[in-house]
């Protein structure tokens, strides 16, 4: 598996979150294209980060180039979480009030 | 003790301070006594500089440095000499005695506008000493934008009156366009000579060769200052409307003070008028042009105070004349000669129009010599001083501006003389309507009639006495007198006389001159107190005495040619200009900024998916460029 394979699949999985978000109305795909979105680039990150690692180990086995990208997968991964506990606590709250999971009902603002 | 020539101005000020700061506090008697009190002062203050540059001791007093500019330097100096000296006692001596009368004849005032009047009196006096005081123009300048600024404030002291105000926002602005010529020239004379110290100025100029382009142009200039202050043409029409102040204001400013700052400032440049004949010739014409026209208003005129503005006019014309015949001796004697006679007719007048109830008009009044007699008499010697009839001062004076000028050339005293005879007929016909014949006011104004207090009769007196006697300082040789005047102020015209090639008049010429000019003098007087005083011509007039009764209609010349037109051409700027141009790009602003953002508030549609949408396009946007550009 040489790492086009990988950016393929990245790019794949963040297209089809795009447009997830972009075309859905139901609040809760939405937020699970989000999630799609961000995993597309921590698998990206990992992918990077383990060819680095491996370039820089066949010159010297010690280095740790590299490893610092799959840090940050693990910072997204906190972040999300914490996201996901906000979002969801959103979307409870607006069917409250709205009956309904349909984000073109928030634009209260406007009116 | 010419040190001590700073509290000359300083007294005035101080008054003018404790005046107009303590006005709502001091009472009317207070008033006057700080008002007068200061003046007084400054007169013998005056007197004893006065003999002490008489024994010899003139000079100049630096007080402090006021501009130290690179190699510009302008102290603020006094000019302690026979010029300023003569001046000093006029101004402090007649000022004296208007502020005395002042206080009678103003006392119907509230306390309060009272202590403003002498408040502004004061400032008046301070700023016409430091005219004449200074000893470079600058210092000159500061006195004389101050004199112009108290006009202002004194014509138009009864500010409740729309015309009044109107008259003294006139005397401001012709003001401001001779001070304007006086500025020009004076930034031409730093550029020039380094320096507007007169004595720096004098000794640079008096090098240069005559008719220097230069020279004729600063004095061309300072001569429109003049004639801005001085009332001369074409900036006259000011001095006439002036008679909206108070009474004793106008005779402040038409005798000690103002009037006379043009007629100062050339006699104090006269060497740089020597050196520059083309410019004298212009002052002499203009001098002789404002006589004339004057006088020949002044014949038309019912308005008593109205008269006596006209002649001021035109005697100040005279003193040019005699300026820019250089007979600058002959100028300031008449100045002083002036002094005297015309504070006196304008005090009287000022009487007469305290007695009738402030009835101006001439021809509402006749017969007053028996109600009045102080004002009758002191009005009378007023009246034949101002005719030039000997032995009384103005005819030495006047005769010895003509003298010059028949010098000079034969129509300069051809003119002078006819404006002398005119002079001599419309005093007498003022005289012989106010005083002589019935009386023609109402049973009223008839039962009211009184002699005015002590406070006003006493000046006049004093200054009768002065007009009769004042000629004596400046009897010619011809008439076997010693010409002490002249004498005195040799110093300071040494180097213009030194300059001028004296054309001597032999003495039977001018026995002849006066003998001629006295005889249609007095010929003018008898026709015209035989002429009014039995039937005074009451009636409009028609025809040409219409003209001259409208001033020859130059007021509304001026306003047709430079009102009107500056009118216009505002009302072109206001209407296209203002609107269209600079509302317009205002405007234009503001609605484009109002239509932008109406059509950018379509953007945010409240549509969650499109905002997002918006976003992704701005990221690929933002992708392609950094990736391909």
């Amino acid at each position: 598996m040489t790492i086009q394979h990988y950016i393929f699949l990245a790019v794949a999985l963040f297209s089809i979150g795009i447009i997830g978000v972009l075309t859905r109305r139901n609040v809760i795909i939405i937020f699970m294209c989000i999630e799609l979105m961000l995993n597309s680039v921590n698998l990206l990150l990992v992918a990077f980060s383990k060819m680095h690692h491996l370039a820089a180990a066949s010159v010297d086995a010690a280095s740790k180039a590299g490893t610092d990208g799959q840090l940050f997968v693990f910072f997204i991964m906190v972040v999300a979480a914490a996201e996901v506990s906000i979002g969801l606590a959103i979307i409870v709250m607006m069917y409250r009030n709205t009956h309904s999971v349909d984000v073109n009902f928030l634009n209260r603002l406007k009116h | 003790m010419s040190k001590l020539v700073y509290l000359v101005p300083l007294f005035p000020l101080a008054g003018f301070l404790i005046n107009g700061l303590a006005r709502k506090r001091l009472s009317k008697s207070l008033t006057g006594i700080i008002g007068s009190g200061v003046i007084l002062a400054s007169f013998i203050i005056s007197v004893v500089l006065f003999f002490d540059v008489k024994a010899g001791h003139s000079g100049v007093v630096k007080l402090f440095d006021f501009i130290n500019a690179g190699s510009l330097k302008i102290p603020f100096a006094f000019q302690v000499d026979q010029l300023s000296s003569i001046f000093l006692l006029i101004i402090t001596g007649v000022g004296f005695l208007i502020h005395l009368y002042s206080t009678a004849y103003m006392h119907e005032e509230s306390s309060e506008h009272f202590a403003r009047y002498f408040s502004y009196l004061n400032l008046f006096v301070f700023s016409m000493l430091l005219l004449v005081l200074g000893a470079n123009y600058l210092i000159m300048f500061i006195g004389w934008e101050g004199v112009g600024l108290c006009s202002y404030l004194l014509i138009g002291y009864w500010f409740k009156n729309n015309d009044y105000t109107n008259a003294a926002k006139k005397a401001f602005i012709m003001n401001r366009i001779g001070d304007f010529g006086f500025l020009l020239a004076a930034f031409w004379m730093i550029q020039q000579f380094g320096s507007l110290t007169f004595s720096d100025v004098f000794s640079k100029a008096d090098g240069m060769k005559p008719n220097d382009m230069v020279l004729v142009g600063i004095t061309l200039l300072l001569f429109l200052g003049a004639t801005g202050k001085s009332a001369q043409i074409p900036l006259y029409t000011w001095l006439p409307d002036a008679m909206a102040g108070p009474t004793p204001v106008s005779a402040l400013i038409h005798a000690a003070t103002m009037v006379t700052a043009g007629i100062y400032m050339i006699a104090r440049s006269n060497i740089l008028y020597t050196l520059a004949p083309t410019t004298q010739g212009v002052v002499a014409v203009i001098g002789l042009a404002t006589a004339i026209l004057a006088a020949t208003i002044a014949i038309r005129q019912n308005d008593i105070k109205k008269v006596l503005a006209y002649s001021t006019v035109s005697q100040l014309g005279y003193m040019f004349l005699g300026l820019g015949v250089g007979a600058y001796t002959g100028a300031v004697f008449h100045v002083m000669t002036h002094a005297f006679f015309k504070a006196l007719l304008f005090l009287g007048a000022g009487s007469v129009i305290h007695a009738m109830h402030h009835e101006q008009d001439i021809r509402n009044m006749g017969g007053l010599k028996k109600s009045l007699p102080v004002t009758h008499w002191t009005f009378l010697v007023g009246c034949i001083a101002i005719a030039g009839i000997p032995p009384l001062s103005g005819f030495f004076s006047k005769d010895e501006i003509l003298a010059a000028a028949f010098s000079r050339h034969i129509v300069y005293w051809i003119i002078g003389v006819l404006g002398a005879v005119m002079t001599a007929f419309y005093m007498f016909r003022l005289y012989a309507t106010t005083f002589l014949g019935k009386f023609r006011g109402t049973h009223e104004q008839e039962h009211h009639l009184h002699e005015s207090p002590a406070a006003m009769t006493i000046p006049l007196i004093v200054l009768a006495i002065l007009s009769a006697v004042a000629g004596f300082v400046g009897v010619p040789a011809v008439l076997g007198g010693s010409h002490h005047l002249e004498h005195f102020l040799a110093p300071v015209f040494a180097g213009s006389v030194k300059l001028q090639q004296a054309h001597p008049v032999d003495h039977n010429t001018e026995y002849m001159l006066m003998g001629a000019s006295v005889a249609l003098a007095a010929i003018a007087i008898l026709y015209a107190v035989g002429r009014f005083s039995k039937k005074p011509d009451l009636g409009e007039a028609t025809g040409f005495g219409k003209v001259l009764q409208n001033k020859w209609y130059v007021d509304e010349l001026y306003d047709s040619i430079i009102v009107k037109p500056l009118r216009a051409a505002s009302s072109v700027l206001n209407n296209i200009v203002e609107k269209l141009g600079i509302d317009g790009a205002v405007n234009g602003v503001g609605k484009l900024v109002n239509y932008g953002s109406r059509q950018l508030r379509l953007l945010q549609s409240g549509q969650v998916a499109a905002y997002i949408l918006m976003m992704v396009v701005a990221a690929l946007i933002l992708f392609i460029i950094q990736l391909f550009v």
